[in-house]
């Protein structure tokens, strides 16, 4: 296989790969916040099904978690899904990274003095406005290391999407890399990803720096 | 005779308990329309829990507390209740609370800090919050600090932004606790000052000091607190001038 053939592929790949990313990050990061939420509810059954949730999909292989969103409807019920593929790979990698974020979240939260609600309260801001305008921006910006590392994995581990054929860079690199018996796909792909890393520590970094406006 | 001046609280029969420990046990205190009081007492007699009572941050276990007027909480069949959401809200533009230790948003400038809870909160129109901003600004000498964040600030410094903060609703009572015990000594002066014009203008306040000379000058009633109990209470003239041993003995400690 040419070079320009191999590179239009992988590249074909990367799409796929940053789709994965975007896609995650946009419903993981929201959900991660309602799993926060329940993690700290004050109703013990709520605290304890998050609870549990959370260390299902922490303390499980994300690979098998892939293999299980994608095959339970046929297993579980029969359904043959058609198209189901791509959107099974964004549920699991949501509903898994969410677990993670939800920690980070929580860690967040809990880390914020009390004062800035008592604060709040007495001059008249209700809970909602409390979070949102107070206590949310505060948390981003302690939180934001902690986020970072996690973006900077799930971009590695974009590559388990391979478990389920979807044609994602590190799948067309192993194929390419079969096909040709060469060295060459996976090394290049190699550089795909870290050049893709790169790319997201230097973009968090700049939020980071945003942020500086204030301690 | 001046006619009497309006009652803007009442605290009647106020209890607390923290684990078993109870820590106010049976306050009554009304506080009329610009009156200033002092609230002085050891440390860990109920000072602050009397505070965060009566501003609602902490709940009451019996007891009622009314606001000119209006019952925010009281006893019923044994237990203390509180008026509904939309009621509270009302009487909580009552009152203001300065902390000992600022509470200022850190993500806000100080003009986001003063005029964000009139604007969201309130409702009042940008322009005119932020008029009124400035002018409290420029009253508590912080004109050029408009648009700083509160890390930029000293304590003093900070300590004024919360006060013009809480002036920006415009409450009918301030409530401090301890406003300047965290600051270094050479700032004390500058926010007290703030407080002494404050009272010139007859601004209703209940101010928990450990400052025995600023409570004597500037109060009108010196309240005693000790063990959740008020032990003794006066004019400034009295208290110094208490013949009760537990009063003389905290006052003596101060004046040395
Ligand atoms: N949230 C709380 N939980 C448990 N105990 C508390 C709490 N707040 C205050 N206390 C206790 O109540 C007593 C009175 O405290 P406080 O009102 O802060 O006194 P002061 O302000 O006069 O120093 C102290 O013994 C203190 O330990
Ligand atoms: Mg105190």
């Amino acid at each position: 296989m040419s070079t320009v053939t191999m590179l239009m592929q992988l590249g074909k790949g990367m799409i796929s790969t940053a789709e994965i990313f975007f896609l995650t990050l946009l419903f993981s990061l929201p959900l991660g916040l309602v799993i926060a939420f329940g993690r700290m509810s004050k109703r013990g059954l709520v605290r304890g099904i998050s609870k549990f949730y959370i260390s299902i999909m922490r303390g499980t292989p994300l690979m098998l978690q892939l293999l299980v969103v994608y095959f339970a409807p046929y297993y579980l019920f029969g359904l043959n899904l058609r198209g189901y593929r791509f959107p099974a790979i964004i549920l699991a990698f949501s509903i898994n990274y969410a677990a993670y974020f939800a920690e980070i979240y929580r860690g967040g939260i809990e880390s914020m003095a009390i004062g800035q609600y008592e604060a709040a309260k007495v001059l008249g801001y209700n809970r909602a406005q409390t979070f949102f305008k107070i206590i949310l921006p505060q948390v981003i910006k302690r939180i934001l290391p902690a986020i970072t590392n996690e973006t900077i994995t799930l971009v590695k581990d974009t590559s388990l999407a391979f478990v389920l054929a979807q044609a994602e860079m590190f799948t067309m690199a192993k194929q390419i890399a079969a096909k040709d018996t060469s060295m060459v796909p996976l090394m290049v792909a190699g550089l795909f990803y870290y050049i893709f890393n790169l790319v997201v520590a230097f973009v968090m970094e700049r939020i980071e720096k945003a942020m500086n406006y204030y301690r | 005779m001046e006619k009497e001046k309006k009652v803007l609280l009442e605290i009647n029969h106020m209890r607390k308990s923290f684990d078993g420990l109870d820590v106010i046990r049976d306050i009554s205190l009304s506080v009329r329309e610009g009156e200033v009081i002092s609230i002085i007492g050891p440390s860990g007699s109920g000072k602050s829990t009397l505070l965060r009572c009566a501003t609602m941050l902490e709940k009451m276990e019996g007891g009622e507390l009314i606001y000119l007027g209006e019952k925010a909480a009281w006893e019923e069949n044994g237990k203390c209740v509180y008026a509904g959401k939309s009621k509270m809200k009302d009487i909580r533009k009552n009152f203001g609370l300065v902390f000992q230790n600022f509470n200022l948003f850190p993500h806000y400038s100080v003009m986001k800090n003063i005029i964000d809870a009139p604007v969201s909160v309130d409702g009042v129109p940008k322009k005119e919050a932020k008029e009124r901003a400035e002018k409290l600004l420029l009253q508590l000498g912080l004109s050029d600090k408009a648009d700083a964040y509160p890390y930029q600030l000293s304590g003093g410094q900070q300590q004024r932004v919360s006060i013009a903060r809480a002036l920006a609703l415009q409450p009918k009572i301030l409530f401090f606790d301890e406003p300047t015990s965290a600051l270094d000594p050479e700032l004390t002066g500058e926010v007290l000052k703030v407080i002494k014009e404050l009272a010139k203008e007859h601004m209703t306040m209940i101010i928990v000091t450990h400052e025995m000379q600023f409570a004597r000058e500037l109060s009108d009633r010196i309240i005693f607190m000790e063990q959740g109990v008020i032990q003794a209470q006066g004019t400034p003239e009295e208290i110094f001038a208490s013949d009760q041993d537990r009063v003389r003995e905290f006052i003596g400690k101060f004046q040395s």
